[in-house]
């Protein structure tokens, strides 16, 4: 059992408020994921030419400050560090792969939980309590918004195994159920040079979803891809740049509600959650039906 | 009327009363909130009106009590139900009415996947569709259906009836189209009655039911063995 939600803001008032929202539906779902809890808040769009990477270091209190030192003297003298705990932040005018060489040769502690121009992914081992605390759930503003409470039934419970999982530039996917045959795809996703970082089934999709868009997929046919490819138990929410999708596999074991109002559109895996939002009593709310790919853009 | 908030006092609080055997008068129950268990396990006759969407397993394993729920309701709602009446004015998720022996099944809007699976007696009426694997090795009873049914309706059924009025997706395994006969009409009229619902007339359904090779052994079969 894990907890999904999403929320899509629509009405841009809104915005200001997004993270007291998401806040609320997580802490609802702490019951279905109490092991460990994660966010992605699309935001602060960087713009062309710059990247912005969700870093997350091993040791427990990085040092942040030499960290930015060395990335403004070897990277980009414009480079901004924004440190967060354990995470930091970091948006510079280079390429993710220069990018990722670099860490890799200079910082093999640290691990990229996510990169594009919008998207930030903070995850973190405990219960989802701890996590909205300690950070600063509440007080995201931003577009929309994917969040994951975990209940670990596949692999272990530690930070790098909780979701999001980072699929591509401001891509990301959060998942409820259990993949059957994700140690024979994981062989397969790595030999197309896919990487993994951890032994988690829920990595193993975002990796095939990667592997679809660079294959030149877009998001709906890479899902449909997805659906004759994954054996297993699934509902998943995955965030894009613009907005979200949502896709439960066939048999539909797996729990899921959808809610719009004017004012906002979002998912969960139970109505309690989509319950705290404003006006969520005058929602038009409905299951999402078995391996039909829904997803909102903004327009 | 007593009314209980169950936001405030909590579910215990409510489940209680239901079986307390000296309990009279009508129950509402406000902000639900999609909470899991409302209202389960009464076995008095009680009036219970929910304001509001419920999360999972409402009104299960219910003996007597009429229980209508103003709003959706999540997973396993009604199951294992012996007798009562149960309603949800919209839609309802995955296996309503799971196991239920006795009692009847109101679901106004649409009931998702496994609607009635093994249902064991229970009437259901639902007003919309049912999605895929509904009535999944019923054994009796009758499942109602006003709207469509998904793949694989009625797969391994044993005797329970099932009437639809829309489109069937697909049939399961031993789940075959079967003749309406008098008898069918009139019991169908009843049950849309007791079901309250009065847009749709018996004679535009079809009935399914089990063709009966599953569940008997074929001799035929015996050197597999």
């Amino acid at each position: 059992m894990c907890g999904i939600v999403g929320l899509y803001i629509k009405n841009p008032e809104l915005e200001q408020s997004l993270g007291v929202h998401v806040a609320a539906m997580l802490l609802e779902m702490s019951e279905r994921g109490p092991d460990s809890a994660g966010a992605a808040v699309y935001r602060n769009d960087v713009g062309d030419g710059r990247l912005k990477l969700t870093l997350l270091s091993d040791d427990a209190n990085p040092d942040w400050s030499a960290f930015e030192k060395s990335l403004l003297e070897n990277i980009d003298s414009q480079g901004v560090v924004t440190p967060l705990l354990n995470h930091a932040v970091v948006s510079a005018a280079s390429s993710l792969e220069s990018l990722q060489h670099w860490l890799k040769d200079n910082y093999p502690q640290i691990r990229v939980n996510s990169s594009g121009q919008k998207i930030e992914i903070f995850k973190e081992k405990g219960s989802p309590q701890e996590f909205i605390e300690n950070f600063g759930v509440a007080s995201y503003t931003g577009s929309h918004a994917l969040g994951h409470t975990r209940m670990a039934t596949e692999s272990a419970v530690t930070t790098e195994h909780s979701h999001p999982f980072s699929t591509g530039d401001d891509l990301c996917l959060v998942h409820n159920g259990s993949l059957s045959n994700h140690n024979r795809l994981r062989e397969k996703l790595q030999s197309y040079g896919i990487s993994f970082q951890t032994d988690n089934d829920s990595e193993v999709a975002a990796g095939y979803l990667s592997w679809r868009l660079q294959e030149g997929d877009g998001l709906d046919d890479a899902l449909h891809h997805a659906i004759e490819d994954l054996d297993g138990f699934y509902t998943f929410a995955i965030g894009t740049k613009d907005g979200f999708a949502v896709l439960r596999d066939p048999i539909g074991c797996k729990p899921a509600i959808m809610a719009e109002t004017d004012d906002w559109a979002a998912m969960s895996s139970e109505y309690r959650a989509i319950a705290q939002l404003p006006g969520a009593k005058n929602a038009r709310i409905w299951e999402p039906e078995p391996a039909q790919i829904y997803s909102w853009q903004r327009g | 009327m007593q009314t209980i908030d169950v936001s405030v006092e909590g579910i215990r609080t409510l489940n209680q009363l239901l079986h307390t055997e000296d309990h009279t008068g009508a129950i509402e129950v406000q902000n639900p909130n999609g909470r899991h268990s409302i209202a389960v396990g009464a076995t008095i006759p009680v009036d219970v009106t929910v304001n509001g969407h419920v999360g999972y397993y409402c009104a299960g394993m219910n003996q007597h009590a009429n229980i209508q729920v103003n709003g959706n309701a999540g997973p396993g709602l009604a199951e294992n139900m012996m007798s009562g009446q149960v309603r949800v004015t919209g839609d309802a998720s995955q296996y309503c009415g799971a196991t239920a022996h006795g009692g009847l099944l109101v679901v106004q809007g649409n009931a998702a996947a496994r609607c009635g699976i093994s249902m064991k007696g229970v009437d259901i009426v639902v007003g919309g569709n049912v999605g895929h694997m509904s009535a999944f090795m019923a054994q009796t009873g009758r499942l109602v259906i006003c709207g469509d049914a998904g793949d694989a309706l009625g797969d391994s059924i044993y005797e329970a009836r099932i009437y639809v009025k829309g489109l069937v997706k697909s049939t399961g395994a031993d789940c075959e189209l079967k003749e309406m006969r008098d008898e069918h009409l009139e019991e169908l009229t009843q049950l849309l009655a007791a079901a309250n619902i009065t847009e749709h007339s018996a004679k535009d359904f079809r009935r399914y039911g089990s063709a009966r090779k599953l569940y008997h052994f074929n001799i035929d079969n015996a050197n597999a063995y």
